[in-house]
Protein backbone atom coordinates (compact mmCIF):
# COMPACT_ATOMS: atom_id res chain seq x y z
CA UNK A 1 0.00 0.00 0.00
CA UNK A 2 2.96 2.32 -0.41
CA UNK A 3 5.56 3.29 -2.93
CA UNK A 4 5.66 5.69 -5.82
CA UNK A 5 2.42 6.20 -7.68
CA UNK A 6 2.03 3.91 -10.68
CA UNK A 7 -0.30 6.42 -12.27
CA UNK A 8 -0.03 10.15 -11.81
CA UNK A 9 -1.81 12.78 -13.83
CA UNK A 10 -1.61 16.54 -13.58
CA UNK A 11 -4.26 18.78 -15.05
CA UNK A 12 -5.09 16.11 -17.60
CA UNK A 13 -7.70 17.49 -20.00
CA UNK A 14 -9.30 16.21 -23.18
CA UNK A 15 -11.69 18.10 -25.39
CA UNK A 16 -13.53 16.54 -28.31
CA UNK A 17 -14.68 19.62 -30.17
CA UNK A 18 -16.86 21.53 -27.72
CA UNK A 19 -17.27 18.65 -25.32
CA UNK A 20 -14.83 18.46 -22.42
CA UNK A 21 -14.56 14.73 -21.83
CA UNK A 22 -11.88 14.92 -19.15
CA UNK A 23 -11.45 18.14 -17.21
CA UNK A 24 -8.24 18.90 -15.27
CA UNK A 25 -7.89 15.53 -13.62
CA UNK A 26 -5.17 15.17 -10.97
CA UNK A 27 -5.14 11.50 -10.15
CA UNK A 28 -2.60 9.48 -8.17
CA UNK A 29 -2.80 5.74 -7.94
CA UNK A 30 -0.30 4.37 -5.40
CA UNK A 31 1.52 1.14 -6.20
CA UNK A 32 -0.04 -2.03 -4.94
CA UNK A 33 -3.63 -0.87 -4.52
CA UNK A 34 -6.80 -2.11 -6.12
CA UNK A 35 -8.20 1.12 -7.47
CA UNK A 36 -11.79 1.48 -8.56
CA UNK A 37 -12.64 4.27 -10.97
CA UNK A 38 -16.31 5.05 -10.62
CA UNK A 39 -18.70 7.42 -12.27
CA UNK A 40 -21.83 7.59 -14.35
CA UNK A 41 -21.86 6.79 -18.04
CA UNK A 42 -20.17 9.53 -20.02
CA UNK A 43 -18.29 10.87 -17.00
CA UNK A 44 -14.94 10.45 -18.75
CA UNK A 45 -13.66 7.19 -17.25
CA UNK A 46 -12.95 5.52 -20.56
CA UNK A 47 -11.36 8.61 -22.10
CA UNK A 48 -9.12 8.90 -19.04
CA UNK A 49 -8.08 5.25 -19.39
CA UNK A 50 -7.47 5.74 -23.12
CA UNK A 51 -5.23 8.72 -22.40
CA UNK A 52 -3.24 6.71 -19.86
CA UNK A 53 -2.69 4.09 -22.56
CA UNK A 54 -1.71 6.62 -25.24
CA UNK A 55 -4.71 5.88 -27.44
CA UNK A 56 -6.13 9.37 -27.02
CA UNK A 57 -3.88 12.40 -26.89
CA UNK A 58 -4.43 14.90 -24.10
CA UNK A 59 -5.49 18.42 -25.02
CA UNK A 60 -3.47 19.71 -22.07
CA UNK A 61 -1.89 18.40 -18.92
CA UNK A 62 0.21 15.28 -18.61
CA UNK A 63 0.29 11.77 -17.27
CA UNK A 64 2.97 9.41 -16.05
CA UNK A 65 2.46 5.68 -15.89
CA UNK A 66 4.93 3.46 -14.02
CA UNK A 67 7.07 6.55 -13.55
CA UNK A 68 7.41 7.35 -17.25
CA UNK A 69 5.60 10.06 -19.20
CA UNK A 70 2.84 8.84 -21.49
CA UNK A 71 2.38 8.68 -24.40
CA UNK A 72 6.02 9.65 -25.04
CA UNK A 73 7.49 6.50 -23.46
CA UNK A 74 4.70 4.19 -24.57
CA UNK A 75 7.16 1.66 -25.96
CA UNK A 76 8.74 1.09 -22.55
CA UNK A 77 5.63 1.54 -20.40
CA UNK A 78 3.00 -0.45 -22.26
CA UNK A 79 4.78 -3.83 -22.31
CA UNK A 80 4.40 -3.76 -18.52
CA UNK A 81 0.70 -2.90 -18.63
CA UNK A 82 -2.19 -5.25 -19.26
CA UNK A 83 -5.36 -3.59 -20.43
CA UNK A 84 -8.98 -4.25 -21.14
CA UNK A 85 -10.44 -1.17 -22.80
CA UNK A 86 -14.17 -0.82 -23.36
CA UNK A 87 -14.91 -4.47 -23.76
CA UNK A 88 -12.84 -7.34 -25.10
CA UNK A 89 -12.01 -7.71 -28.78
CA UNK A 90 -10.50 -10.48 -30.87
CA UNK A 91 -9.99 -11.53 -34.45
CA UNK A 92 -13.24 -13.41 -34.91
CA UNK A 93 -11.98 -15.84 -37.53
CA UNK A 94 -9.26 -17.27 -35.26
CA UNK A 95 -9.41 -19.40 -32.13
CA UNK A 96 -8.82 -17.82 -28.73
CA UNK A 97 -5.42 -19.47 -28.48
CA UNK A 98 -4.36 -18.23 -31.94
CA UNK A 99 -5.56 -14.76 -31.01
CA UNK A 100 -3.37 -14.62 -27.93
CA UNK A 101 -0.35 -16.01 -29.78
CA UNK A 102 -0.63 -13.53 -32.63
CA UNK A 103 -1.23 -10.60 -30.31
CA UNK A 104 1.78 -11.62 -28.26
CA UNK A 105 3.90 -11.91 -31.40
CA UNK A 106 2.80 -8.49 -32.63
CA UNK A 107 4.71 -6.42 -30.10
CA UNK A 108 7.75 -6.32 -27.83
CA UNK A 109 8.20 -7.90 -24.42
CA UNK A 110 6.77 -11.32 -25.17
CA UNK A 111 9.50 -13.92 -25.68
CA UNK A 112 8.78 -16.38 -28.44
CA UNK A 113 10.24 -19.28 -26.52
CA UNK A 114 7.85 -18.90 -23.62
CA UNK A 115 4.84 -17.92 -25.71
CA UNK A 116 3.08 -21.25 -25.82
CA UNK A 117 3.39 -21.72 -22.06
CA UNK A 118 2.36 -18.15 -21.25
CA UNK A 119 -0.72 -18.39 -23.45
CA UNK A 120 -1.69 -21.71 -21.87
CA UNK A 121 -1.14 -20.28 -18.40
CA UNK A 122 -3.18 -17.12 -19.06
CA UNK A 123 -6.07 -19.17 -20.47
CA UNK A 124 -5.88 -21.48 -17.47
CA UNK A 125 -6.04 -18.56 -15.03
CA UNK A 126 -9.23 -17.14 -16.53
CA UNK A 127 -10.89 -20.53 -16.75
CA UNK A 128 -10.47 -21.12 -20.47
CA UNK A 129 -7.83 -23.84 -20.17
CA UNK A 130 -9.96 -26.31 -22.09
CA UNK A 131 -10.95 -24.19 -25.09
CA UNK A 132 -10.86 -25.92 -28.44
CA UNK A 133 -10.20 -24.63 -31.95
CA UNK A 134 -13.56 -22.90 -32.31
CA UNK A 135 -13.21 -19.39 -33.74
CA UNK A 136 -13.81 -16.53 -31.31
CA UNK A 137 -16.79 -15.56 -33.47
CA UNK A 138 -18.62 -18.50 -31.87
CA UNK A 139 -17.72 -17.53 -28.27
CA UNK A 140 -20.29 -16.36 -25.76
CA UNK A 141 -19.98 -12.89 -24.23
CA UNK A 142 -18.59 -14.37 -21.03
CA UNK A 143 -15.93 -16.35 -22.91
CA UNK A 144 -14.87 -13.24 -24.83
CA UNK A 145 -14.61 -11.36 -21.57
CA UNK A 146 -12.40 -14.08 -20.09
CA UNK A 147 -10.28 -14.11 -23.25
CA UNK A 148 -9.85 -10.34 -23.00
CA UNK A 149 -8.64 -10.67 -19.41
CA UNK A 150 -6.29 -13.49 -20.44
CA UNK A 151 -4.80 -11.20 -23.10
CA UNK A 152 -4.17 -8.57 -20.43
CA UNK A 153 -2.37 -11.13 -18.25
CA UNK A 154 -0.06 -12.54 -20.93
CA UNK A 155 3.16 -10.84 -19.94
CA UNK A 156 2.73 -10.71 -16.15
CA UNK A 157 2.07 -6.96 -16.13
CA UNK A 158 2.95 -4.65 -13.24
CA UNK A 159 -0.23 -2.69 -13.84
CA UNK A 160 -3.62 -3.94 -14.94
CA UNK A 161 -6.04 -1.38 -16.38
CA UNK A 162 -9.40 -3.04 -16.72
CA UNK A 163 -12.56 -1.43 -17.99
CA UNK A 164 -15.67 -3.26 -16.71
CA UNK A 165 -13.79 -6.55 -16.20
CA UNK A 166 -16.82 -8.56 -15.09
CA UNK A 167 -19.17 -7.41 -17.83
CA UNK A 168 -21.10 -10.31 -19.30
CA UNK A 169 -20.01 -12.82 -16.67
CA UNK A 170 -22.43 -14.86 -14.57
CA UNK A 171 -22.24 -14.66 -10.74
CA UNK A 172 -19.81 -17.56 -10.53
CA UNK A 173 -17.64 -16.00 -13.23
CA UNK A 174 -17.67 -12.66 -11.43
CA UNK A 175 -16.55 -14.41 -8.27
CA UNK A 176 -13.72 -16.23 -10.10
CA UNK A 177 -12.44 -13.06 -11.73
CA UNK A 178 -12.62 -11.20 -8.43
CA UNK A 179 -10.53 -13.92 -6.76
CA UNK A 180 -8.08 -13.81 -9.67
CA UNK A 181 -7.66 -10.05 -9.42
CA UNK A 182 -7.15 -10.20 -5.65
CA UNK A 183 -4.55 -12.95 -6.08
CA UNK A 184 -2.71 -10.96 -8.75
CA UNK A 185 -2.84 -7.87 -6.58
CA UNK A 186 -1.44 -9.72 -3.59
CA UNK A 187 1.39 -10.92 -5.82
CA UNK A 188 2.27 -7.28 -6.47
CA UNK A 189 0.24 -6.15 -9.46
CA UNK A 190 -1.53 -2.82 -9.17
CA UNK A 191 -5.09 -3.23 -10.38
CA UNK A 192 -7.11 -0.30 -11.71
CA UNK A 193 -10.63 -1.06 -12.78
CA UNK A 194 -13.34 1.21 -13.97
CA UNK A 195 -16.90 0.28 -13.38
CA UNK A 196 -20.30 1.60 -12.64
CA UNK A 197 -21.17 -1.46 -10.61
CA UNK A 198 -20.72 -0.02 -7.13
CA UNK A 199 -21.20 -3.29 -5.29
CA UNK A 200 -18.47 -4.82 -7.44
CA UNK A 201 -16.01 -2.07 -6.57
CA UNK A 202 -17.03 -2.08 -2.93
CA UNK A 203 -16.04 -5.71 -2.40
CA UNK A 204 -12.92 -5.63 -4.60
CA UNK A 205 -11.19 -2.28 -4.29
CA UNK A 206 -9.12 -0.71 -1.57
CA UNK A 207 -9.24 2.79 -3.00
CA UNK A 208 -11.72 4.56 -5.22
CA UNK A 209 -11.85 7.58 -7.46
CA UNK A 210 -15.14 9.04 -8.59
CA UNK A 211 -15.56 10.96 -11.82
CA UNK A 212 -18.43 13.19 -12.73
CA UNK A 213 -18.82 15.24 -15.89
CA UNK A 214 -15.14 14.86 -16.70
CA UNK A 215 -13.81 15.91 -13.30
CA UNK A 216 -12.33 13.71 -10.62
CA UNK A 217 -14.61 14.68 -7.74
CA UNK A 218 -13.28 12.25 -5.14
CA UNK A 219 -10.28 9.99 -4.57
CA UNK A 220 -9.86 8.29 -1.26
CA UNK A 221 -9.34 4.96 0.49
CA UNK A 222 -12.50 2.93 0.68
CA UNK A 223 -12.06 2.51 4.43
CA UNK A 224 -11.96 6.28 4.93
CA UNK A 225 -15.07 6.79 2.84
CA UNK A 226 -16.87 4.13 4.75
CA UNK A 227 -15.74 5.34 8.17
CA UNK A 228 -18.46 5.39 10.84
CA UNK A 229 -20.72 8.41 10.53
CA UNK A 230 -21.04 9.00 14.29
CA UNK A 231 -24.47 7.44 14.35
CA UNK A 232 -25.69 4.07 15.55
CA UNK A 233 -28.55 2.12 14.05
CA UNK A 234 -30.72 0.25 16.52
CA UNK A 235 -33.45 -2.25 15.77
CA UNK A 236 -35.88 -2.85 18.56
CA UNK A 237 -39.34 -4.42 18.87
CA UNK A 238 -40.29 -1.63 21.29
CA UNK A 239 -39.44 1.66 19.56
CA UNK A 240 -41.71 3.65 21.83
CA UNK A 241 -39.70 2.82 24.96
CA UNK A 242 -36.41 3.42 23.14
CA UNK A 243 -37.58 6.80 21.91
CA UNK A 244 -38.65 7.79 25.40
CA UNK A 245 -35.30 6.77 26.84
CA UNK A 246 -33.09 8.30 24.12
CA UNK A 247 -35.14 11.39 23.39
CA UNK A 248 -32.89 14.04 21.85
CA UNK A 249 -30.31 11.56 20.61
CA UNK A 250 -32.61 9.90 18.08
CA UNK A 251 -32.18 11.51 14.68
CA UNK A 252 -34.66 9.42 12.78
CA UNK A 253 -36.92 6.49 13.31
CA UNK A 254 -38.78 4.26 10.94
CA UNK A 255 -40.84 1.55 12.56
CA UNK A 256 -38.48 -0.50 14.71
CA UNK A 257 -35.32 1.05 13.26
CA UNK A 258 -33.81 4.05 15.04
CA UNK A 259 -30.83 6.16 14.08
CA UNK A 260 -29.12 7.41 17.21
CA UNK A 261 -26.22 9.85 17.62
CA UNK A 262 -23.22 8.25 19.33
CA UNK A 263 -19.90 6.54 18.74
CA UNK A 264 -20.09 3.59 21.10
CA UNK A 265 -22.59 0.83 20.35
CA UNK A 266 -21.61 -1.10 23.49
CA UNK A 267 -22.45 1.86 25.74
CA UNK A 268 -25.77 2.38 23.96
CA UNK A 269 -26.59 -1.31 24.20
CA UNK A 270 -25.89 -1.37 27.93
CA UNK A 271 -28.04 1.69 28.41
CA UNK A 272 -31.00 0.26 26.49
CA UNK A 273 -30.81 -3.17 28.09
CA UNK A 274 -30.35 -1.60 31.50
CA UNK A 275 -33.60 0.30 31.00
CA UNK A 276 -35.37 -2.89 29.94
CA UNK A 277 -35.65 -1.99 26.26
CA UNK A 278 -35.17 -5.12 24.13
CA UNK A 279 -32.57 -4.82 21.32
CA UNK A 280 -32.69 -6.96 18.16
CA UNK A 281 -29.68 -5.52 16.38
CA UNK A 282 -27.35 -2.62 16.78
CA UNK A 283 -24.45 -1.39 14.65
CA UNK A 284 -22.40 1.66 13.74
CA UNK A 285 -23.87 3.41 10.73
CA UNK A 286 -21.53 3.44 7.72
CA UNK A 287 -22.24 5.07 4.45
CA UNK A 288 -22.49 2.71 1.53
CA UNK A 289 -20.37 3.43 -1.49
CA UNK A 290 -23.58 4.13 -3.32
CA UNK A 291 -24.45 6.93 -0.93
CA UNK A 292 -20.97 8.39 -1.27
CA UNK A 293 -21.09 8.30 -5.04
CA UNK A 294 -24.60 9.68 -5.34
CA UNK A 295 -23.61 12.49 -3.01
CA UNK A 296 -20.64 13.64 -5.10
CA UNK A 297 -21.94 13.04 -8.61
CA UNK A 298 -24.57 15.07 -10.38
CA UNK A 299 -27.51 13.60 -12.16
CA UNK A 300 -25.34 13.88 -15.25
CA UNK A 301 -24.82 10.75 -17.28
CA UNK A 302 -26.85 9.59 -20.20
CA UNK A 303 -29.81 11.76 -19.29
CA UNK A 304 -30.84 14.64 -21.48
CA UNK A 305 -32.75 16.91 -19.19
CA UNK A 306 -31.50 20.21 -20.49
CA UNK A 307 -29.71 21.31 -17.35
CA UNK A 308 -26.75 22.60 -19.25
CA UNK A 309 -23.53 21.09 -20.46
CA UNK A 310 -21.84 18.57 -18.25
CA UNK A 311 -25.05 17.24 -16.79
CA UNK A 312 -26.92 16.40 -19.95
CA UNK A 313 -24.19 15.07 -22.17
CA UNK A 314 -24.53 12.02 -24.30
CA UNK A 315 -22.79 9.00 -22.83
CA UNK B 1 4.03 -7.18 -36.35
CA UNK B 2 4.72 -7.90 -40.01
CA UNK B 3 4.69 -11.64 -39.35
CA UNK B 4 1.47 -11.34 -37.36
CA UNK B 5 -0.08 -9.29 -40.11
CA UNK B 6 0.82 -11.78 -42.83
CA UNK B 7 -0.43 -14.68 -40.73
CA UNK B 8 -3.69 -12.83 -40.17
CA UNK B 9 -4.12 -12.14 -43.86
CA UNK B 10 -3.41 -15.70 -44.95
CA UNK B 11 -5.98 -17.01 -42.49
CA UNK B 12 -8.81 -14.80 -43.70
CA UNK B 13 -11.36 -16.52 -45.85
CA UNK B 14 -12.16 -13.24 -47.62
CA UNK B 15 -8.60 -13.01 -48.97
CA UNK B 16 -8.68 -16.51 -50.43
CA UNK B 17 -12.10 -15.81 -51.91
CA UNK B 18 -10.72 -12.72 -53.66
CA UNK B 19 -7.88 -14.75 -55.12
CA UNK B 20 -10.21 -17.54 -56.22
CA UNK B 21 -12.56 -15.12 -57.96
CA UNK B 22 -9.65 -13.40 -59.68
CA UNK B 23 -8.53 -16.73 -61.10
CA UNK B 24 -12.06 -17.73 -62.01
CA UNK B 25 -12.78 -14.94 -64.49
CA UNK B 26 -9.92 -15.77 -66.91
CA UNK B 27 -10.78 -19.44 -66.60
CA UNK B 28 -14.37 -18.78 -67.65
CA UNK B 29 -13.15 -16.71 -70.59
CA UNK B 30 -10.72 -19.47 -71.60
CA UNK B 31 -13.41 -22.12 -71.49
CA UNK B 32 -15.77 -20.00 -73.61
CA UNK B 33 -13.05 -19.22 -76.14
CA UNK B 34 -11.86 -22.79 -76.34
CA UNK B 35 -15.32 -24.21 -76.90
CA UNK B 36 -16.50 -21.61 -79.42
CA UNK B 37 -13.14 -20.72 -81.01
CA UNK B 38 -14.63 -17.24 -81.45
CA UNK B 39 -11.82 -14.89 -80.54
CA UNK B 40 -12.39 -11.16 -80.89
CA UNK B 41 -10.76 -9.86 -84.06
CA UNK B 42 -7.30 -8.34 -83.59
CA UNK B 43 -7.52 -4.74 -82.45
CA UNK B 44 -10.75 -5.14 -80.55
CA UNK B 45 -11.61 -6.91 -77.31
CA UNK B 46 -9.10 -7.38 -74.53
CA UNK B 47 -5.41 -7.20 -75.22
CA UNK B 48 -3.90 -10.48 -76.45
CA UNK B 49 -7.29 -12.19 -76.59
CA UNK B 50 -7.13 -12.53 -80.37
CA UNK B 51 -3.68 -14.14 -80.16
CA UNK B 52 -4.34 -16.74 -77.48
CA UNK B 53 -6.23 -19.10 -79.78
CA UNK B 54 -3.03 -19.82 -81.63
CA UNK B 55 -0.85 -20.03 -78.52
CA UNK B 56 -2.10 -20.73 -75.01
CA UNK B 57 1.15 -19.52 -73.51
CA UNK B 58 0.06 -15.95 -74.20
CA UNK B 59 -3.05 -16.44 -72.10
CA UNK B 60 -1.49 -15.13 -68.84
CA UNK B 61 -1.03 -11.76 -70.52
CA UNK B 62 -4.62 -11.85 -71.77
CA UNK B 63 -5.86 -12.88 -68.32
CA UNK B 64 -4.02 -10.01 -66.63
CA UNK B 65 -5.56 -7.60 -69.13
CA UNK B 66 -8.98 -9.04 -68.27
CA UNK B 67 -8.79 -8.65 -64.49
CA UNK B 68 -6.86 -5.38 -64.50
CA UNK B 69 -9.56 -2.76 -65.12
CA UNK B 70 -12.17 -3.79 -62.54
CA UNK B 71 -11.63 -7.05 -60.70
CA UNK B 72 -8.14 -6.46 -59.42
CA UNK B 73 -8.86 -2.89 -58.21
CA UNK B 74 -11.98 -4.11 -56.39
CA UNK B 75 -10.12 -6.81 -54.48
CA UNK B 76 -7.26 -4.46 -53.63
CA UNK B 77 -9.79 -1.85 -52.47
CA UNK B 78 -11.51 -4.37 -50.22
CA UNK B 79 -8.32 -5.66 -48.65
CA UNK B 80 -6.60 -2.30 -48.21
CA UNK B 81 -9.75 -0.52 -47.04
CA UNK B 82 -9.95 -3.15 -44.34
CA UNK B 83 -6.36 -2.49 -43.21
CA UNK B 84 -6.84 -0.06 -40.34
CA UNK B 85 -10.61 0.46 -40.43
CA UNK B 86 -11.16 -3.30 -40.17
CA UNK B 87 -9.08 -3.50 -37.00
CA UNK B 88 -10.90 -0.44 -35.67
CA UNK B 89 -14.34 -1.85 -36.32
CA UNK B 90 -13.35 -5.20 -34.81
CA UNK B 91 -11.99 -3.38 -31.75
CA UNK B 92 -8.51 -4.83 -32.26
CA UNK B 93 -6.89 -1.52 -33.17
CA UNK B 94 -6.80 -0.37 -29.54
CA UNK B 95 -5.40 -3.71 -28.39
CA UNK B 96 -2.69 -3.67 -31.05
CA UNK B 97 -1.70 -0.12 -30.11
CA UNK B 98 -1.51 -0.87 -26.38
CA UNK B 99 0.32 -4.14 -27.03
CA UNK B 100 2.25 -1.83 -27.96
CA UNK B 101 2.69 -1.79 -31.71
CA UNK B 102 4.05 1.57 -32.86
CA UNK B 103 1.68 3.39 -35.16
CA UNK B 104 4.20 3.67 -37.99
CA UNK B 105 5.11 0.01 -37.58
CA UNK B 106 1.45 -0.92 -37.79
CA UNK B 107 1.04 1.04 -41.03
CA UNK B 108 4.20 -0.47 -42.52
CA UNK B 109 2.96 -3.96 -41.62
CA UNK B 110 -0.36 -3.18 -43.28
CA UNK B 111 1.41 -1.89 -46.41
CA UNK B 112 3.59 -5.01 -46.55
CA UNK B 113 0.57 -7.27 -46.21
CA UNK B 114 -1.32 -5.37 -48.93
CA UNK B 115 1.77 -5.64 -51.14
CA UNK B 116 1.91 -9.38 -50.48
CA UNK B 117 -1.77 -9.64 -51.31
CA UNK B 118 -1.44 -7.82 -54.64
CA UNK B 119 1.70 -9.67 -55.64
CA UNK B 120 0.18 -13.04 -54.82
CA UNK B 121 -3.03 -12.06 -56.62
CA UNK B 122 -1.15 -11.25 -59.82
CA UNK B 123 1.04 -14.35 -59.49
CA UNK B 124 -1.95 -16.61 -58.94
CA UNK B 125 -3.76 -15.18 -61.94
CA UNK B 126 -0.64 -15.64 -64.07
CA UNK B 127 0.00 -19.20 -62.99
CA UNK B 128 -3.57 -20.45 -63.24
CA UNK B 129 -4.10 -18.74 -66.56
CA UNK B 130 -0.88 -20.26 -67.92
CA UNK B 131 -2.07 -23.71 -66.96
CA UNK B 132 -5.59 -23.05 -68.22
CA UNK B 133 -4.28 -21.44 -71.41
CA UNK B 134 -2.01 -24.33 -72.30
CA UNK B 135 -4.74 -26.85 -71.49
CA UNK B 136 -7.39 -24.99 -73.48
CA UNK B 137 -5.44 -23.74 -76.48
CA UNK B 138 -2.30 -25.82 -76.57
CA UNK B 139 1.02 -24.23 -77.45
CA UNK B 140 1.79 -22.40 -80.66
CA UNK B 141 3.18 -23.89 -83.87
CA UNK B 142 6.71 -25.18 -83.50
CA UNK B 143 6.44 -25.26 -79.72
CA UNK B 144 6.23 -28.23 -77.45
CA UNK B 145 4.44 -28.59 -74.16
CA UNK B 146 6.74 -27.62 -71.36
CA UNK B 147 7.67 -24.33 -72.95
CA UNK B 148 10.32 -25.45 -75.39
CA UNK B 149 9.68 -23.50 -78.57
CA UNK B 150 8.77 -20.01 -79.51
CA UNK B 151 5.93 -17.60 -78.89
CA UNK B 152 4.92 -14.82 -81.21
CA UNK B 153 5.28 -11.36 -79.69
CA UNK B 154 2.96 -8.45 -80.45
CA UNK B 155 5.48 -7.17 -82.97
CA UNK B 156 5.42 -10.38 -84.91
CA UNK B 157 8.88 -11.58 -83.95
CA UNK B 158 9.22 -14.64 -81.80
CA UNK B 159 10.07 -14.85 -78.11
CA UNK B 160 12.08 -17.62 -76.56
CA UNK B 161 10.59 -19.27 -73.44
CA UNK B 162 13.21 -17.54 -71.32
CA UNK B 163 12.22 -14.15 -72.75
CA UNK B 164 8.57 -14.94 -72.13
CA UNK B 165 9.26 -15.86 -68.50
CA UNK B 166 11.28 -12.70 -68.00
CA UNK B 167 8.65 -10.45 -69.54
CA UNK B 168 5.83 -12.13 -67.66
CA UNK B 169 7.75 -11.65 -64.42
CA UNK B 170 8.23 -7.99 -65.32
CA UNK B 171 4.51 -7.67 -65.97
CA UNK B 172 3.65 -9.33 -62.68
CA UNK B 173 5.92 -6.95 -60.79
CA UNK B 174 4.65 -3.91 -62.65
CA UNK B 175 0.99 -4.72 -62.10
CA UNK B 176 1.58 -5.56 -58.45
CA UNK B 177 3.16 -2.11 -58.10
CA UNK B 178 0.21 -0.44 -59.85
CA UNK B 179 -2.16 -2.20 -57.47
CA UNK B 180 -0.02 -1.33 -54.48
CA UNK B 181 -0.68 2.31 -55.36
CA UNK B 182 -4.36 1.64 -54.79
CA UNK B 183 -3.42 -0.27 -51.67
CA UNK B 184 -1.55 2.72 -50.25
CA UNK B 185 -4.50 4.99 -51.05
CA UNK B 186 -6.77 2.42 -49.39
CA UNK B 187 -4.63 2.40 -46.25
CA UNK B 188 -4.82 6.19 -46.14
CA UNK B 189 -8.61 6.15 -46.45
CA UNK B 190 -8.65 3.36 -43.90
CA UNK B 191 -7.06 5.67 -41.33
CA UNK B 192 -9.73 8.31 -41.97
CA UNK B 193 -12.73 6.18 -41.09
CA UNK B 194 -13.71 3.26 -38.89
CA UNK B 195 -15.74 1.73 -41.71
CA UNK B 196 -13.84 -0.67 -44.01
CA UNK B 197 -16.58 -0.36 -46.61
CA UNK B 198 -16.29 3.42 -46.80
CA UNK B 199 -12.52 3.16 -47.27
CA UNK B 200 -12.90 0.54 -50.03
CA UNK B 201 -15.50 2.64 -51.84
CA UNK B 202 -13.15 5.61 -51.55
CA UNK B 203 -10.48 3.66 -53.42
CA UNK B 204 -12.93 2.71 -56.14
CA UNK B 205 -13.97 6.36 -56.39
CA UNK B 206 -10.32 7.24 -57.04
CA UNK B 207 -10.09 4.58 -59.75
CA UNK B 208 -13.31 5.72 -61.43
CA UNK B 209 -12.32 9.39 -61.25
CA UNK B 210 -8.94 8.65 -62.72
CA UNK B 211 -10.42 6.52 -65.51
CA UNK B 212 -12.99 9.21 -66.27
CA UNK B 213 -10.40 11.96 -66.52
CA UNK B 214 -8.04 9.87 -68.63
CA UNK B 215 -9.67 10.39 -72.06
CA UNK B 216 -10.49 14.06 -71.46
CA UNK B 217 -8.45 16.50 -73.48
CA UNK B 218 -9.10 19.06 -70.78
CA UNK B 219 -7.25 16.81 -68.32
CA UNK B 220 -4.15 16.76 -70.52
CA UNK B 221 -2.04 18.58 -67.93
CA UNK B 222 -2.63 16.07 -65.17
CA UNK B 223 -2.93 12.94 -67.30
CA UNK B 224 0.56 11.68 -66.57
CA UNK B 225 -0.20 11.73 -62.86
CA UNK B 226 -3.41 9.72 -63.06
CA UNK B 227 -2.83 6.32 -61.44
CA UNK B 228 -4.80 4.42 -64.08
CA UNK B 229 -3.01 6.14 -66.99
CA UNK B 230 -0.07 3.74 -66.93
CA UNK B 231 -1.86 0.51 -66.12
CA UNK B 232 -1.58 -0.81 -69.68
CA UNK B 233 2.04 0.20 -70.20
CA UNK B 234 3.14 -3.39 -69.46
CA UNK B 235 1.80 -4.42 -72.89
CA UNK B 236 4.92 -2.78 -74.30
CA UNK B 237 6.95 -5.44 -72.52
CA UNK B 238 5.59 -7.95 -75.03
CA UNK B 239 6.91 -6.03 -78.02
CA UNK B 240 10.21 -6.88 -79.57
CA UNK B 241 12.40 -5.27 -78.46
CA UNK B 242 10.43 -4.29 -75.32
CA UNK B 243 9.61 -0.60 -74.99
CA UNK B 244 10.58 0.51 -71.52
CA UNK B 245 9.81 4.25 -71.61
CA UNK B 246 6.14 3.98 -70.69
CA UNK B 247 6.84 1.36 -68.06
CA UNK B 248 9.54 3.51 -66.52
CA UNK B 249 7.25 6.54 -66.34
CA UNK B 250 4.56 4.30 -64.92
CA UNK B 251 6.84 3.00 -62.18
CA UNK B 252 7.83 6.54 -61.23
CA UNK B 253 4.24 7.76 -61.05
CA UNK B 254 3.11 4.72 -59.04
CA UNK B 255 5.99 5.10 -56.59
CA UNK B 256 5.10 8.77 -56.23
CA UNK B 257 1.51 7.89 -55.39
CA UNK B 258 2.60 5.27 -52.87
CA UNK B 259 4.93 7.72 -51.10
CA UNK B 260 2.30 10.48 -50.98
CA UNK B 261 -0.58 8.21 -49.93
CA UNK B 262 1.45 6.38 -47.31
CA UNK B 263 2.84 9.67 -46.02
CA UNK B 264 -0.69 11.02 -45.71
CA UNK B 265 -1.77 7.86 -43.89
CA UNK B 266 1.11 8.21 -41.46
CA UNK B 267 0.52 11.93 -40.91
CA UNK B 268 -3.12 11.31 -40.15
CA UNK B 269 -2.74 8.18 -38.06
CA UNK B 270 0.20 9.17 -35.91
CA UNK B 271 -1.72 11.89 -34.06
CA UNK B 272 -5.17 10.37 -34.32
CA UNK B 273 -7.25 9.75 -31.21
CA UNK B 274 -8.22 6.09 -31.28
CA UNK B 275 -11.72 6.00 -29.86
CA UNK B 276 -12.93 2.87 -31.63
Amino acid sequence: MSGRPVISTAGLTKRFGRVVAVDHVDLDVPAGVRFGLLGPNGSGKTTLVRMLLGLVHATSGGATVLGEPMPRRASTVLPQVGALVEGPAAWGHLSGRANLRLLDAAGPGGRRRTRRARVADALERVGLGGIDRRPVRAYSLGMRQRLGIAAALLRAPRLLLLDEPTNGLDPRGIHEIRDLLVALNEAGTTVVLSSHLLAEVEVLCTRVGVMDAGRLVLADDLDALRAPTGRIRVRTPDPGAALALLDGRVEAHDGGMLTVRGDDPAELNAMLVGAGVPVDALDRERRTLEEVVLEVTGSGSDRFDGRGPGTGRHA
Amino acid sequence: MIGTELALMLRRRRVWLCWALLCLLPTVVAVLLATTRLAPPPGSGGAFLSAVLSDGQLFPAAALALVLPVFLPITVAIVSGDAVAGEASAGMLRYLLVRPVGRLRLLVAKLVSVAAFTLLAVVFVTVTSYVVGVLAFGVGPGAEIGGAGTITSLSGATLTPLQLVGRTAGTVGYLALCMLTLGAVGIFFSTLTDSPLAAALGVLAVVVTSAALQPLDAAEAVRTFLPTQHWLAWIDLFRDPPLLDAVRTGVEVQLGWIVVAFGAAWANFTTKDVTS
